[in-house]
């Protein structure tokens, strides 16, 4: 039982995880029907942003705490800038949207090996998030997973807030459910794409943070991750927040329990299986929200 | 108020409009006439700039208007209501209005203004305008228009698809916002009657084109029908 609950809180942190790269994919391909395969590299941008700002700030505390909202705007910054250079020109054609990004991603993977060499670096945690937290009868709790758990935790409250409640959230929705409607209903929808885009990319920056707390990082850090965070979108439903954070948390418990009583590649096998079942019964997804067309 | 002069526009390589020109008059009605695919709904969705004219102008108070994008015309005080009540269907009916009403500095006086108009929507404030009846989708639709204080506002086919009760308090709030002035409006109607009562300038359009033209006024109403019948 103790090795359930232990593999199940692993689960949880590597859902976590998954949520937090998925966050931003909510909203550019999501909400936006953009399929950015240089999403993976936002994430790696906020992860070298961390190490960037560690060699300038010597507290591992401080500098992680200010790269939080550095690597936000990093990469909020470089999505948006793609989103104006290219996407808004390939809005209608996906498999065009899908080459040229996939193409963006291979030249900033380069860019980060030019910059900062092709081995992967580590930053030094804080010492606060090193240690374990015994939650009793041998459960025990990794500090840094802790802290991504909370990251992400409030990632999501704080997205969907700006989206329930804010005049930008309700032109986000506005956009998503009838893009003519809101162009003639005084809306500058163009303006609208360009601000998803940063948050959504801004987000990913926020999830290569938190990612320097788990391991090295290196130019193909966030490519590693950018699968499971497609999958978790789909599985959720496209465009659905809520349905995000319940698969990400079921994708990344299946996952670690799965790892324990068979191995890592038949957990990974077992999971995608499952997926494309569960997406042969419900191919919409947990929920579904219309958005723009991806066919 | 409104010039659209020899517009040629239509969709991927069909062409709908054939240099169709309509003009609407300062404080005043202009109709469109004329059966299903006409090209009625094109003609309202090229002067609003959903689509762009192949050839011709589209001017507001003299001002070229053809290659502006359609919020850039919201902020010149045009308003669009778009055939089949259409809404944003997962935000409350509350959320509808205050999407038009943010940033505007006259938006809380403006939605207030409206909600005198259509009454019937304060109480459904809280409900999904996904979950509205046809009616009340199209009420919301009109408000949502109202509420930036247009100048000239267009409105495809206001009454279609709507119970009868339903009908006459739309023809009655869209003719009361008429006669009160300020307010200029071209109308897209198959309900000849109340298109006729309401406009000074009516037009019948058959295959993209003009094909009639005149004053409006009850007293024409029976010659446009004739058009209309043949």
């Amino acid at each position: 039982m103790t090795v359930i609950l232990n593999q199940s809180l692993t689960g949880i942190s590597i859902g976590a995880v998954l949520l937090l790269i998925a966050l931003g994919l909510t909203l550019t391909f999501g909400q936006m029907g953009v399929i950015n395969m240089a999403h993976g590299e936002f994430i790696m941008a906020g992860a070298y942003t961390t190490y960037v700002l560690q060699k300038s700030i010597s507290s591992a505390g401080v500098s992680l705490l200010v790269a939080l909202p550095v690597a936000f705007l990093v990469a909020g910054a470089m999505g948006a800038l793609l989103e104006w250079l290219l996407i808004r020109r390939l809005y209608t054609r996906p498999l065009d949207t899908l080459l040229v990004t996939w193409g963006v991603s291979l030249m900033l993977q380069q860019l980060a090996r030019d910059i900062f060499g092709a081995p992967n670096v580590q930053t030094a945690a804080p010492d606060i998030l090193t240690g374990n937290i015994a939650l009793g009868g041998g459960i025990t709790f990794a500090n840094n997973r802790l802290f991504i758990l909370g990251l992400a935790l409030l990632s999501v409250l704080a997205l969907t807030l700006i989206l329930k409640l804010t005049p930008l959230g309700r032109r986000i929705r506005a956009v998503v459910q009838n893009r003519d409607l809101a162009e003639v209903s005084g809306i500058a929808t163009g303006q609208v794409d360009r601000i998803t885009f940063f948050i959504g990319s801004g987000l990913a920056g926020v999830a290569g943070v938190a990612l320097t707390l788990v391991g090295p990082i290196g130019p193909t850090t966030g490519t590693n991750y950018i699968v499971d965070a497609f999958l978790v979108v789909v599985v959720g439903g496209i465009g659905q927040l809520k349905g995000s954070v319940i698969t990400a948390f079921a994708l990344g418990i299946l996952q670690s329990v799965l790892e324990y009583s068979t191995t890592v590649s038949v957990a990974k096998v077992i999971v995608l299986v499952a997926i494309v079942a569960f997406l042969q019964w419900r191919p919409q997804g947990l929920y579904t929200l219309r958005t723009r067309s991806l066919a | 108020m409104l010039e659209i002069s020899s517009v040629q526009a239509g969709y991927d390589r069909t062409t709908v409009l054939h240099g169709v020109t309509v003009t609407v008059p300062k404080d005043g009605v202009a109709t469109v006439l004329g059966h299903n695919g006409a090209g009625k709904s094109t003609l309202l969705r090229a002067a609003m700039g959903l689509i762009k004219p192949r050839s011709g102008t589209v001017r507001l108070d003299g001002e070229d208007i053809t290659h502006l994008a359609p919020h850039q015309r919201v902020a010149r005080k045009m308003a669009y209501v778009p055939q089949g009540q259409q809404s944003f269907p997962h935000l409350t009916t509350a959320e509808n209005l205050r999407l038009v009403a943010d940033g505007r500095p006259d938006g809380g006086a403006a939605t207030a203004e409206t909600l005198d108009l259509f009454p019937a929507l304060r109480e459904l404030s809280g409900r999904r305008a996904g979950l509205l009846s046809g009616g009340q989708r199209q009420q919301l639709a009109i408000a949502r228009a109202l509420i930036t204080r247009p100048r000239l506002l267009l409105l495809d086919e206001p009454t279609e698809g709507i119970q009868p009760s339903v009908v006459a308090e739309i023809e009655e709030t869209i003719l009361a916002l008429t006669r009160r002035g300020g307010l200029s409006v071209l109308l897209v109607e198959q309900h000849v009657g109340f298109a006729m009562r309401a406009a000074q300038q009516y037009y019948v359009m058959e295959a993209g084109r003009v094909t009639s033209s005149g004053e409006g006024g009850t007293a024409a109403e029976q010659a446009v029908r004739a058009v209309l019948s043949v």
